[in-house]
């Protein structure tokens, strides 16, 4: 049997982490179908037809599809489910809500953000924010499975051609209305996908101060993250947020400021290839997880590193 | 209007996790269990929605070994009215959970169901929305905010791109984030005043669900662990490292 992602869009342009989740599928089983459901998503169905891993694309279109509202996704990915041997998504928000939405209905215990296939049935997840891995196999005859985008490499995104064929929609759940979405929109590279990733926490102090952040941000061409500490006392919005109940972020560079580093925001970063801390506690548990710390008052030091930079010349494109 | 608010007993979110040598889990003896952190914003928003004045009573109930009653005596000790403890053995998975929990929705007749949005333990992610699909019920996950209208709830969820905002109609399944509100502490007078509030006791296999587990758990170990970094004297320095020791700049 094979192995039906859902595509995650926005009914123009696929997001970026159904790539990392058609990698994983692909190390599943061979035989990947998509399933994309939206409102007016040609554009969207196109692009996942050009992904070489994927061998079909079925297309489900209707007005109550356009806000991706898990009680009207849940009953059409059930009824495609018949056909496959397993469900994935992506364990980003989109996904960890529609998922278990689906995995109910057809009776299956999910499998929640794997960081690695080790076999059709088995799989490796993180538990305990990251400070334990377990290695779990389903008896499902169905497996329902999220992924850690980060976990895997994106796939090709061109030179496929999948047929797209098109499918009846189901019923509109009435009860859950949508309302509005409020996307914040920046040039920065997104965050979960940023090759450097700068971060503040409580030590910013302020929102006004997480300028500092943002300048060494631009000067990197970073993407900006925040703990929880610093989302909470308001500094900067919930979508920076990295750790446990946020992101999960695989920079190549991630320079953490005045950010203790309690275990739940090691759990979203610590994977990161370079990790560089900046704090004037000697003792802050971030220094346990850093390549390069430097303990120093980050009003100073981030100032510094700007100009530091500026010298480098190397401004990254 | 009545809310039940269903908490989960787990490791203290201040503990340092320790797998169990033999790889078959973490130690959890003599360990410090505490109430899953976002379940503690559950009952919360449940307790201020009846000083509100909008929610007659507030049900706590956990599923879980005996000392789950601690759990739900806590809830009740921040405002829970009553509570119910449905006993189980071993491990329960989500779905087997989100089974436990619509049997005691189908006896309670509650108006919300509330929850944290994960458990800090198994970091699943699962139960809420595995219930709102049982019960064929609305679901509104990783809630920041909650707003009562006319027999309908606007609620603000946290999403990847930032922030979203659904109508759901009652009865509904809201999953709690960390940023809904700041939980209360008990005060020592509540907790006194909670040892004499009721804890209804049933057994996982009175309620006729199979619990068994479907996810054979095959293994535990450590994560790979970071090689120690090094502290470097001045941002001088760390800029040059970056640039040409981890060539990352």
């Amino acid at each position: 049997m094979s192995v039906l992602l859902i595509a995650e869009h926005n009914n123009k342009e696929l997001r970026p982490f159904t790539l990392n989740a058609s990698t994983a599928a692909s190390q599943i089983d061979n035989d990947v179908h998509a399933v994309i459901i939206g409102h007016n998503c040609d554009e969207a169905a196109k692009a996942l037809s050009e992904l070489p891993l994927i061998k079909k694309v079925i297309q489900v279109e209707a007005a109550h599809y356009e806000n991706f509202v898990a009680e009207n996704f849940a009953p059409v990915i059930v009824k495609l489910a018949e056909n496959y041997s397993h469900v994935i998504s992506s364990a980003n928000t989109f996904g960890k809500n529609l998922m278990p939405r689906i995995a109910a209905a057809l009776d299956t215990s999910q499998i929640s953000d794997i960081i690695k296939v080790i076999a059709p049935d088995t799989f490796l997840r993180p538990i305990y924010a990251g400070n334990a891995f377990a290695t779990v196999k389903s008896k499902d005859t169905k497996k329902c499975v999220t992924i850690r985008p980060t976990s895997f490499d994106p796939c090709e995104s061109s030179g496929g051609s999948a047929p797209i064929e098109k499918t009846d929609p189901g019923e509109e759940f009435v009860k859950t209305k949508f309302i509005k979405r409020e996307e914040v929109k920046s040039d920065r590279p997104e965050l979960g996908t940023a090759r450097v990733v700068v971060s503040g926490g409580r030590g910013m102090q302020s929102g006004d101060n997480f300028k500092l952040i943002s300048s060494l941000a631009d000067k990197l061409n970073a993407a900006i993250g925040a703990s929880r500490a610093a989302v909470d006392a308001g500094y900067i919005s919930n979508d920076h947020q990295v750790g446990q109940t946020g992101k999960v972020v695989v920079p190549d560079l991630y320079i953490a400021v005045g950010i203790s580093g309690a275990i739940q925001h090691l759990a979203g970063m610590k994977e990161s290839k370079v990790i560089v801390a900046i704090n004037k506690d000697g003792e802050a548990p971030i220094f346990s997880v850093a390549d390069y710390g430097l303990e120093a008052d980050l009003f100073e030091a981030v100032p510094q590193f700007l100009e530091e930079l500026n010298k480098l010349n190397t401004i990254q494109k | 209007m009545k809310i039940l608010v269903a908490v989960k007993r787990v490791i203290d979110y201040n503990v340092q996790i320790r797998v169990k040598e033999d790889n078959t889990g973490v130690v959890t003896d003599n360990v410090k269990m505490s109430t899953n952190p976002p379940d503690d914003n559950a009952i919360e928003e449940a307790v201020k929605i009846k000083e509100a004045g909008k929610a007659t009573e507030v049900v706590a109930v956990s599923i879980g070994e005996e000392k789950a009653q601690e759990t739900v005596r806590k809830a009740l000790a921040v405002g829970a009215d009553r509570g119910i403890l449905v006993k189980t053995d071993g491990v329960i998975e989500p779905l087997a959970v989100s089974k436990l929990l619509q049997k005691i929705v189908e006896k309670e007749k509650p108006d919300l169901v509330f929850m944290g949005k994960q458990a800090i333990d198994d970091d699943c992610n699962q139960t809420g929305q595995m219930l709102s699909a049982l019960l064929n019920w609305p679901q509104a996950t990783f809630a920041s905010k909650i707003e009562i209208k006319d027999g309908k709830l606007e609620v603000t969820r946290e999403i990847d791109e930032g922030l979203e905002t659904i109508e759901i109609n009652v009865p509904a399944i809201v999953t709690c984030d960390l940023r809904l509100n700041e939980p209360r502490y008990a005060s020592l007078p509540n907790i006194m005043k909670a040892k004499k509030k009721p804890i209804e006791q049933l057994n996982a296999s009175d309620l006729g669900v199979d619990i068994t587990p479907r996810i054979e758990q095959v293994k535990v170990e450590e994560p790979p662990k970071r090689k120690a970094g090094i502290k470097v004297s001045s941002v001088a320095e760390l800029v040059q490292k970056l640039k040409n020791e981890a060539k990352v700049i």
